[in-house]
């Protein structure tokens, strides 16, 4: 027989029905249901397969701790039928089956090859390589598909800081949340179930002297009636960090990370079943669930009922079975006797209980349709059943407590681990291995009341309970004994682990695998470590558990993701006259976290004759370029000059008011990080200027020196980037266009020479006017408040039309490269790597002439940097065929190896061809050395030049 | 994830922070008089402690000031914080 649903009772909303489909198949469940419980009252015995062998497996537990019913719903993959809500038009298919899980192909496997052992992929598929096979055995063994082309949910990361924190709403979590806002404490109560209640929710009770569904209904008004406290239903406390930080999901889309001065775990237990033969048959659940699919959803799981225990606490679900009019044909009771009051209680509803037996092996196929049971006497005989139900004993849900630094310790009277010493977290109720509703509810307020003695607790008794019998395999085939289902891991798996030497649980973990599916063997980890135990003679104290890892519930990528994603992955800075780039048609690109126009590409023109144009326009009349993303820093104060100096590898002190000076800076290890043109404003103050992605590393590193070194130094360091806005102006008619816009500085050469600034007007706005070049024509560079960059823009090139001159061009990054390409001006970061000095990109002189200290020098004065054989920054000419002259083009050296590389290339208008730098092992020494260029099999001659291809003696920057 | 007391802004989340690695390393004074492996000491050798541990962070996003921390690596016990120039404190370890 199958499961159904019973007539009344559960909490579900039967005037809600709702049609869902599974596997191909619609079914009906009602508003309240959660996939899994809707199928069990359907009918559906097989929900999936085995992830190894194919079996058929039905639905085993009601929480997260579901090995077997791992669900794909639309694009997600991986999700437990018994955390995914009922909810209209659902659609949901078994993970592991193809094409169906009734019928299934890969059932083959567990027929043909009997089984496949721990460690079989690893010692079958060595030969060629284990990466040949993966994608083969990937697919046959696979959980769920991602589609590539699908949209995540929005997720959200959010912050909330409390008091106290209650993790878990059963009865104990309850009473501590009541308890700790009573005084008006902020506090936050977190549940993964959408109602609150826990335990109650299937056993319920008397507590105050009423119907503990009214006493949940009053706590539940009390709770939501205080501002301070706040309930976060359907979420999971996944983990625990470092200084009480817990990060929980809610909905499984918004991922709250908590503070609190306080955190109460009332996580309760999660209940472990024993191993027997072929225990994984549909129809074999745990003894809890069955219990709360009966209570809860109103669902059975089938119509004859078989209980293998070792506790009392299991023959709840026998007593319940019986008072909902189903058939109870045995309790099987492994310990010797059972006379608590539970089993009296079986006893006098008229359940047969037969103790000191065992169930050694289930039988049935699809479904199980009976079970054999061994008693103390070795006699064995057969029980019918459609169901049944195993209880091993329950395991207090502590992943939680661990990662947040507390011990656990093995409790030889609950044959459980239970919390030990440590760790910020506060354990309750039945997490700390109590049982009883009055000592949880009780334990719950004192955990919970900051005052002790603060109010009384809930009142409540406690159903006094028999002791265990540790009890881990029950007999039968080990090999058909499964302890870990969701890997299919079973006890022969662990013996054969444990004999070939994986004695330690993590071993024993990676070589089978086992807790490593979307349960991460919630109800397995502790019977395969006793069993690990078992196995080398230790005890679980000895075996220890493996490491518990955040999450302690899978957490859907989307919600850690949050909203970093598309635009807002990584914010990108834009120009301040980015709708003028715009108008002209600017193709933009990221460069260093700004937008910035490539190019500007006439209709029809593409992105290369666009750059070659823009390029040739400069040199042969004028261009206009936004340079506002250059890094600027302001240094001011009495020893200005004096850090300077130490940060540069040119003396800055020395630099004259209203004069420009070029310079590299270095690191400690003497390699260079950054350069720029700094300007001395005053006798105190510099504008220091960075490449664009340097700017907030080269000021930040100027505060560290400052801060944690030359504590001494007087001064202050201002980051001004996006304070200006900078256009430059280059080209030979750059000195006619800035004077038809305006501007009350000479700029004749003799006045106001290259590398030399003034302060005025440029069209009637407030501006400093620089004479730097990165073009190697005459330029000036023109910075405005960033907020007047548009208007500035406007005025240069309307100023062109009134004189009569042609317009200047917009030209963009790939334009500019090309010019500097062409006079060979450094690129930090192109041209430059984690290996290049100063000295090897042209400027040993200028290190030489310094005899005082500065950033990176001591290390520039090693063997290893002044040694022959450096790669040296010079120029390549093609000689013929120029397609291997890319950047990242390999010099090929007479032994076939690398004698360097390109680093920056490019087709130059002025050349007429391509032409490129290179960082070329004793480059300098080798000047018109013919060399062969290599790039991804295709090769070039080349010859090697002095790094710069236009105008040599600086003639144009005059 | 840490919670830092930074001297000046009190008590903040580490996301805030930037960790500039070990501190009280000190620079030798004239670096050309050290030779070479006095100086790749200064730029390599570092304690890597396992206990407390001295290291510098900087409040990148909040007040912009770097300060000491004393941190014991293996519980990630803060025992300290106290200023760039102040002497490595006492902590029992
Ligand atoms: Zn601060």
């Amino acid at each position: 027989m199958t499961g159904f649903r019973l007539a009344a009772g559960g909490r579900i909303d039967r005037a809600r029905p709702i049609a869902f489909r599974y596997d191909g198949s619609w079914h009906q469940g009602f508003a309240g249901d959660t996939l899994a419980s809707a199928l069990l009252a359907a009918g559906v015995d097989t929900v999936g397969r085995s992830f190894k062998y194919h079996r058929p497996r039905g639905i085993f537990a009601a929480g997260p701790e579901e090995p077997n019913a791992i669900v794909q719903v639309g694009p997600r993959p991986d999700l437990k039928a018994t955390q995914v809500p009922l909810a209209e038009g659902l659609e949901a298919t078994p993970v592991n089956c193809w094409p169906t899980a009734r019928f299934d192909v890969g059932a083959a496997i567990g027929l043909a090859k009997r089984f496949l052992p721990a460690g079989f992929y690893y010692k079958t598929f060595k030969w060629p390589d284990w990466n040949w096979w993966e994608p083969l055995i990937r697919r046959a063994a696979g959980l769920g598909r991602v589609d590539p082309a699908a949209t995540a949910p929005a997720g959200q990361r959010r912050h909330l800081h409390c008091e106290v924190l209650v993790i878990g709403a059963g009865p104990a979590g309850i009473a501590a949340a009541l308890a700790a806002g009573a005084d008006g404490r902020r506090v936050v109560l977190v549940e993964q179930d959408p109602l609150l209640g826990g335990s109650l929710l299937v056993d319920p009770g008397e507590i105050d002297g009423m119907p503990s569904d009214l006493w949940l209904r009053q706590a539940e008004a009390a709770l939501a009636a205080r501002p301070r406290t706040r309930i976060l239903r359907r979420t999971t406390a996944f983990g625990c960090y470092d200084h009480g930080l817990v990060a929980a999901v809610e909905r499984e889309c918004i991922v709250w990370k908590i503070r609190a001065a306080r955190v109460v775990l009332a996580s309760g237990t999660v209940e472990r079943p024993i191993a027997f033969q072929d225990d994984d048959r549909p129809g074999i659940m745990l003894a809890g669930a069955v219990r709360a699919y009966l209570g809860r959803w109103a669902a059975a799981a089938g119509r004859q009922l078989v209980l293998f225990t070792n506790n009392d606490d299991a023959y709840r679900t026998a007593l319940a079975w019986a008072e909902a009019g189903l058939a109870v044909t045995a309790v099987v009771d492994a310990r010797r006797s059972a006379d608590g009051m539970l089993p009296e209680a079986a006893r006098a509803a008229g359940i047969a209980v037969t103790t000191n037996a065992v169930v050694e092996r289930a039988h049935g196929r699809s479904r199980v349709a009976g079970v054999t049971i061994r008693d103390g006497a070795g006699g064995t005989r057969r029980l019918a059943c459609d169901t049944l139900a195993v209880s091993g004993g329950r395991d207090p849900a502590l992943a939680l407590f661990v990662q947040a630094g507390g011990a656990l310790a093995w409790h030889d009277g609950l044959a459980a681990f239970v919390p030990g010493d440590g760790g910020y977290v506060a354990p309750t109720g039945a997490a700390t291995g109590l049982s009883g509703l009055g000592s949880a509810l009780a334990h719950g307020h004192a955990v919970g009341a900051t005052i002790a003695g603060d109010g009384a607790p809930p009142q409540a008794l406690d159903t006094p309970e028999g002791t265990i019998l540790a009890m881990w395999h029950a007999g039968g085939d080990p090999a058909r004994s499964w302890v870990d289902r969701a890997s299919d891991v079973t006890v022969a798996d662990v013996g054969l682990a444990a004999r070939e030497g994986y004695v330690s649980v993590e071993h024993y973990k990676r070589y089978t695998t086992g807790g490593m599916s979307p349960d991460q063997g919630k109800s397995s980890a502790v019977l395969a470590l006793s069993l690990l135990g078992r196995e080398t003679k230790r005890t679980p104290t000895e075996v220890g558990t493996t490491r518990f890892r955040p999450p302690w519930d899978p957490v859907p990528i989307a919600a850690l993701i949050g909203a970093d994603r598309g635009p807002l992955l990584r914010p990108v800075l834009h120009l301040p006259a980015d709708d003028r780039h715009r108008a002209r048609g600017a193709l933009f690109e990221e460069y260093g976290g700004w937008m910035r126009p490539a190019c500007y590409p006439a209709p029809g023109e593409s992105r290369e004759d666009a750059i070659r144009r823009e390029a040739a326009v400069v040199r042969a009349h004028a261009g206009i370029f936004d340079a506002s993303p250059l890094g600027k820093i302001d240094v001011r104060g009495p020893d200005a000059g004096r850090f300077l100096d130490r940060m540069y590898i040119h003396r800055l002190s020395t630099l004259k008011p209203g004069r420009l000076r070029y310079s590299l800076a270095t690191g400690e290890n003497g390699i260079v990080v950054d350069d720029g043109v700094v300007a001395r404003l005053g006798a105190d103050r510099f504008l220091v200027g960075t490449t664009s992605g340097g700017a907030q590393r080269m000021a930040e590193s100027f505060e560290e020196w400052l801060q944690c070194e030359w504590t001494d130094l007087d001064v202050f360091v201002t980051p001004v980037t996006q304070q200006w806005g900078v256009v430059n102006l280059a080209g030979p008619r750059a000195r006619d266009l800035l004077a038809a816009a305006g501007s009350d500085i000479a700029l004749d050469g003799t006045a106001f020479p290259h590398m030399s600034f003034r302060d005025g007007q440029v069209a009637g706005i407030p501006a400093r006017l620089a004479r730097v070049s990165f073009t190697g024509e005459c330029s000036f560079e023109v910075s405005v408040p960033a907020r007047r960059t548009a208007e500035l823009w406007d005025a240069l090139i309307a100023a062109a039309a009134r004189a009569g001159i042609p317009e200047p061009s917009p030209f963009g990054v790939e334009a500019l490269m090309t010019l500097r390409i062409e006079k060979g001006y450094l690129h930090v970061g192109a041209d430059t790597d984690g290996t290049t000095y100063p000295a090897d990109c042209g400027f040993a002189d200028a290190v030489a002439r310094r005899s005082d200290d500065f950033v990176g020098r001591r290390s520039m004065r090693r063997e290893d940097a002044l040694r022959a054989g450096r790669h040296q920054l010079v120029g390549l000419l093609p000689v013929g065929d120029d397609a291997a002259l890319v950047s990242g083009a390999h010099l090929v050296a007479t032994d076939g190896g690398s004698d360097g590389h390109v680093s920056s290339a490019c087709w130059s208008p002025a050349v007429g061809g391509r032409i490129a730098l290179a960082m070329v092992r004793d480059g300098r020494a080798r000047l018109d050395e013919a060399v062969t260029v290599e790039n991804l099999g295709r090769w070039t001659r080349a010859r090697i030049v002095r790094p710069v291809f236009v105008d040599p003696e600086g003639a144009r920057l005059a | 994830m840490l919670l830092i007391p930074c001297p000046w802004c009190g008590l903040r989340d580490e996301a805030e922070f930037h960790c500039g690695g070990e501190s009280h390393v000190v620079r030798p004074p004239d670096p050309d008089a050290a030779d070479d492996a006095a100086w790749a000491a200064y730029l390599f050798d570092r304690d890597n402690a396992k206990g407390v541990g001295f290291e510098r962070w900087l409040h990148r996003h909040g007040c912009g000031r770097w300060f000491n921390v004393a941190r014991d690596t293996v519980t990630h016990e803060i025992r300290a914080v106290y200023g760039m120039t102040d002497p490595r404190p006492e902590t029992a370890s």
